[in-house]
């Protein structure tokens, strides 16, 4: 199959998304533990408070401190719900995050970094990886590049730069605070950074403020001292930083709107949907959740008292997936949560849940594979894994949430189907969700439901947990209910959940785990299988975190009169065939996009429908697809210009 | 009325070969919970996978037969999730330190209050004898081609120093003395870990009812079984106090008695401890309600609505 990749530094070329709406992405850089991130909190904070839609996105090297990480803040006056490729304001108080960012700031942008810096050579910046560095040394056509000399080259290209001094900007406030222990205080950089852009660019200044003092509010001392520099900054910022390219005034809010952080979206899913136990091992991007839910976990319920969920940190993936099923035998809506290495090591007790049809709830965070892979960046690798992990046929569910909103109720439906159609659901999350901050409707817990399906309150005479006949789902006890005793096993059982080796009750029993399939397809509404945001003779088929920049590089076609369809899979196992044969009734060529090499979504598609896929736009960097580089695929695909196979390349 | 031993039993054919020291096993475990009382519909007896995963067949309790080494986390998350459970595991030597070992430690370490009980032979029975963790180094039982080349754990060893707070040994053909030792062991607050010497009569040739019985022993006149129990010996497994000088000192004797095999092989409890907070109290640190309400209880619908309010938590997030 032909291919074509793209890794040239600074092939963009970025055009304003659409002239009349704002629409301005920001990035912060440095070494990692430099207090990267609570900037961006801070700056995410800001933007969301002055009325503006937010899109963050963080990315960061396994390692604790040291290497480099970034966070690119987007924010719009419309809904945005994906990065750009380019950056309209970049603040560095390092020189790596200017080596390697540089290439992305748009014409007409902006960079503030501190003048200290100008002299510093990218090859004794040891944390420049030499792959990097040799692809910046041809793009600058230098082989010992200077931090000068690559504001040399974005000045080319418009970019404005405004130097400053953070070591005399740190002086000037210990002189005019007479506090001479500021001088030192260069763990400020980052806050420096945030409020120098915040005062170029015209942000309130008291919602700085605010944010700073937010940021820090457990250290009141701290928090002075930082929000003394945020006002200092920006005030420099604002009073000697003039021809500014942007201002960003704030503006009318839209009502209703939360800034969520990625993993809340299933954290707080499975505290409204009842999961009442969560086992689990450490591991990047999961564990947040796990953290979240033992921190969080305790809340008020409907008769003054309080419920909570117990999370228990294991030994290994293994006993995670062990816990979670003992505990779900008790009844109890029971998780975990993890990422491939852990969901690997899950694969045999994941197959003891099947055909012990117990309802159980695995949240999987994929991340770039194989093996370790990237363990902190992004990736779409897991799915055929997840549909067929595990020896033997059993019955599971496999659905993905397309974005952080979406996750939320996704995750109270994945509830419902476990215990509805008794087997353990696998849902898929992925990095770029877990490390996005956005703004998105406020999530609304009225609209939860929770179904337990058979579960049983109480048993009356003889009792057999795997009873044949009806469809095939039997009503289900649990350890501890009177009268209500049944026997498990990894084996082989009959109706008693005893060993049998007899073919006739093996084949019975095979087939009423696995009818079950069919009902799913049956019963779960077809706007909970797939769903369909746009039709066109050009469509888009594709799962996940893709939804957000597709949905962005829709709009952005929109704009230029030119409609593209797009239908968004969500039941990946059992694949909901006949939903998307519909949806995708009038489609002509058909894009599978995907953030893996394989196309595995596009592999179950054939699997189940004759309809062939004309192209595919994939990605396996590591990191996230941006708006613009699909917008200009699908461009691609429609002038005839496209390979079959178009690799996506952009992100540091 | 009172429960009976037949209660316990239910009509599933046992297949375990004839002589297996397992029987006396499960024998002594339908003893024990007829004995203590113990409603069947409030136990769940757990079982790894091999000759003893087929034990929670045969009682008639909530029986789950989970995966090869995996015995430990089901029965973990169980009792966690519903604390009013009798919550028993039960394994071979293979699936509990062999496969299981990293469970089997980490189990110590939570002290939640289950008993375990690991079924030691020595082999590999269900798959045909191959040598199992606590095969000794150099033994050959009949069914290994060489001799076995791999040190052996000392499961009693491993207990003590991995923090389980009752760890006893008791043989398979002594029912009184094991049903005592299962009775114990099930009332311990805290991981209780019984290890039943159990001799495989179909590929151990080596530890035998005889050779326990002593009667390989030359001198007829000093012949004696090999097995004794700690407590003729005047022996004190309790720490009766907390203090660390106390603790030492009878994890130390623990662990010295915990060597002795061959011709004097000591059964009976090693160590007892029950001075240090469970997992449930360890728990309550952050969910002070727990004991009284822990996930069992918890009712999370209502009308098929949740009963819990989240809604705080969505409106501190609210952008204002």
């Amino acid at each position: 199959m032909e291919s074509v990749t793209s890794v040239n530094v600074h092939c963009l070329i970025l055009q304003p998304v659409v002239d009349s709406v704002t629409d301005f992405t920001w990035l912060i850089g440095g070494p990692q533990g430099s207090g990267v991130e609570s900037a961006a909190v801070i700056f995410s904070q800001i933007c969301a408070k002055a009325g503006y839609f937010v899109f963050g996105k963080r990315e960061f090297h396994s390692n604790i401190k040291g290497e480099h990480s970034y966070f690119a803040v987007r924010l719009s006056d419309k809904m945005i719900r994906s990065s750009s490729s380019g950056v309209s304001l970049m603040v560095s108080y390092d020189a790596e995050t200017i080596f390697r960012h540089y290439s992305t700031i748009t014409k007409g942008g902006a960079i503030i970094y501190d003048s200290d810096l100008n002299h510093i050579k990218a090859e004794d910046v040891s944390t420049l990886d030499k792959y990097y560095f040799k692809r910046m040394c041809a793009d600058l056509d230098n082989d010992h590049p200077t931090v000068e000399d690559v504001l040399r080259k974005v000045a080319d290209n418009d970019v404005v730069a405004y130097p400053v001094s953070f070591k005399e900007l740190l002086a000037d406030m210990a002189e005019s605070h007479n506090n001479p222990r500021l001088r030192v205080m260069k763990r400020m950089y980052n806050v420096m950074g945030v409020s120098l852009a915040a005062g170029l660019i015209q942000l309130p200044k008291e919602l700085l403020i605010d944010a700073v003092r937010g940021v820090f509010a457990k250290k009141r001392v701290i928090a002075d001292l930082n929000a003394d520099a945020a006002t200092h900054s920006y005030n420099v910022a604002s009073n000697t930083m003039t021809s500014t390219p942007f201002t960003l005034h704030a503006i009318e809010k839209t009502p209703n709107l939360m800034l969520v952080q990625g993993h809340l979206g299933t954290s707080l899913g499975k505290l409204a949907a009842g999961c009442r136990f969560q086992s689990y091992y450490p591991i990047t991007p999961a564990s947040d959740e796990s953290v979240y839910l033992e921190a969080n976990g305790t809340l008020p319920n409907d008769t003054g008292q309080s419920d909570a969920v117990v999370v228990v940190q294991t030994e290994d993936e293994i006993s995670a997936i062990g816990m979670m099923i003992g505990a779900a035998l008790t009844g109890v809506r029971s998780s975990t949560s993890t990422s491939g290495p852990g969901f690997s090591l899950m694969a045999e007790a994941l197959g003891w849940a099947g055909i012990n049809e117990v309802p159980v709830v695995l949240t999987l965070y994929q991340r770039s594979g194989p093996s370790t892979g990237l363990p902190t960046r992004h990736g779409q690798d897991d799915l055929l894994f997840a549909v067929f992990a595990g020896h033997g046929e059993f019955p599971r569910i496999v659905y993905a949430s397309g974005d952080i909103e979406e996750s939320f109720y996704d995750t109270c439906s994945c509830f419902n189907y476990s215990d509805v159609y008794q087997l353990p659901v696998i849902h898929m999350m992925d990095k770029f969700l877990s490390s996005t901050t956005m703004t998105c409707p406020a999530f609304d817990p009225s609209k939860v439901t929770i179904n337990r399906g058979k579960l049983l309150d109480g048993v009356e005479g003889e009792y057999k947990r795997f009873q044949l006949g009806g469809d095939g789902i039997s009503p289900r006890s649990y350890l501890g209910l009177k009268d209500g005793i049944f026997w498990n096993t990894g084996d082989e059982s009959d109706e008693v959940g005893h060993i049998t080796e007899d073919p006739v009750v093996r084949q019975m029993m095979m087939d009423k785990r696995l009818d079950r399939l069919d009902l799913i397809l049956q019963q779960v509404p077809d706007a909970e299988q797939a769903v369909s945001h746009a039709t066109g003779e050009y469509t888009i088929i594709s799962w996940g975190s893709t939804k957000g920049p597709i949905l962005d590089a829709l709009e952005m076609l929109q704009q230029e009169g030119i409609t593209v369809g797009f239908v968004q899979i969500k039941m990946l196992h059992p694949f909901p065939t006949e939903c998307v044969q519909r949806l995708l009734n009038g489609a002509r060529v058909i894009i599978d996009v995907e953030s893996n090499q394989t196309a595995q979504m596009g592999k179950l598609f054939a699997q189940n429908l004759n309809i062939p896929i004309n192209h595919y736009i994939l990605k396996y960097t590591g990191r996230a697809m941006t708006c613009e580089e699909i917008r200009d695929s699908l461009l691609d695909i429609i002038h005839g210009t496209s390979p079959k196979r178009r690799i996506l390349m952009h992100g540091a | 009325m009172a429960l009976k031993v037949a209660d316990y039993k239910t009509g599933v054919h046992n297949d375990w070969c004839p002589g297996c020291g397992d029987f006396g096993i499960v024998n002594a475990l339908q003893m024990s919970l007829a004995e203590m009382g113990i409603e069947r519909d409030r136990t769940a007896i757990f079982s790894g996978v091999g000759c003893s995963g087929k034990t929670v067949h045969f009682v008639n309790t909530y029986g789950i037969h989970t995966l090869h080494g995996r015995v430990l986390p089901f029965a973990q998350g169980a009792k966690v999730a519903n604390p009013d459970l009798t919550v028993v595991a039960v394994g071979g030597d293979g699936d509990g330190l062999g496969i299981g070992a990293g469970h089997f430690v980490a189990a110590g370490r939570r002290d939640i209050d289950f008993t375990y009980i690991v079924f030691d032979n020595g082999v590999y029975g269900l798959t045909k004898g191959q040598a199992s963790p606590t095969l000794k180094l150099w033994e050959q039982p009949k069914s290994l081609p060489k001799p076995n080349i791999n040190y052996n754990v000392n499961p009693i060893g491993l207990a003590i120093t991995s923090g389980y707070t009752f760890v006893a040994r008791a043989y398979s053909y002594d029912i009184r003395h094991l049903k005592s030792m299962i009775m114990q062991a099930i009332a311990h607050k805290g991981t209780s870990f019984l290890a039943v010497l159990q001799p495989c009569p179909t590929y151990n040739d080596i530890n035998t009812r005889d050779w326990y019985a002593g009667l390989d022993m030359e001198d007829a006149v000093s012949r004696h079984s090999r097995i004794y129990k700690l407590e003729d010996t005047g022996y004190d497994p309790v720490v009766h106090y907390a203090s660390e000088s106390e603790m030492d000192e009878k994890l130390s004797q623990a662990l010295i008695r915990s060597l002795d095999w061959g011709d004097k092989i000591p059964t009976g409890i090693f160590y007892k401890n029950e001075t240090i907070s469970t997992f449930s109290q360890r728990i309550q640190t952050n969910i002070p309600n727990y004991p009284e309400n822990p996930p069992s209880r918890q009712s999370i619908s209502k009308d098929g609505k949740p009963t819990v309010d989240i809604s705080n938590i969505v409106q501190s997030m609210l952008i204002s």
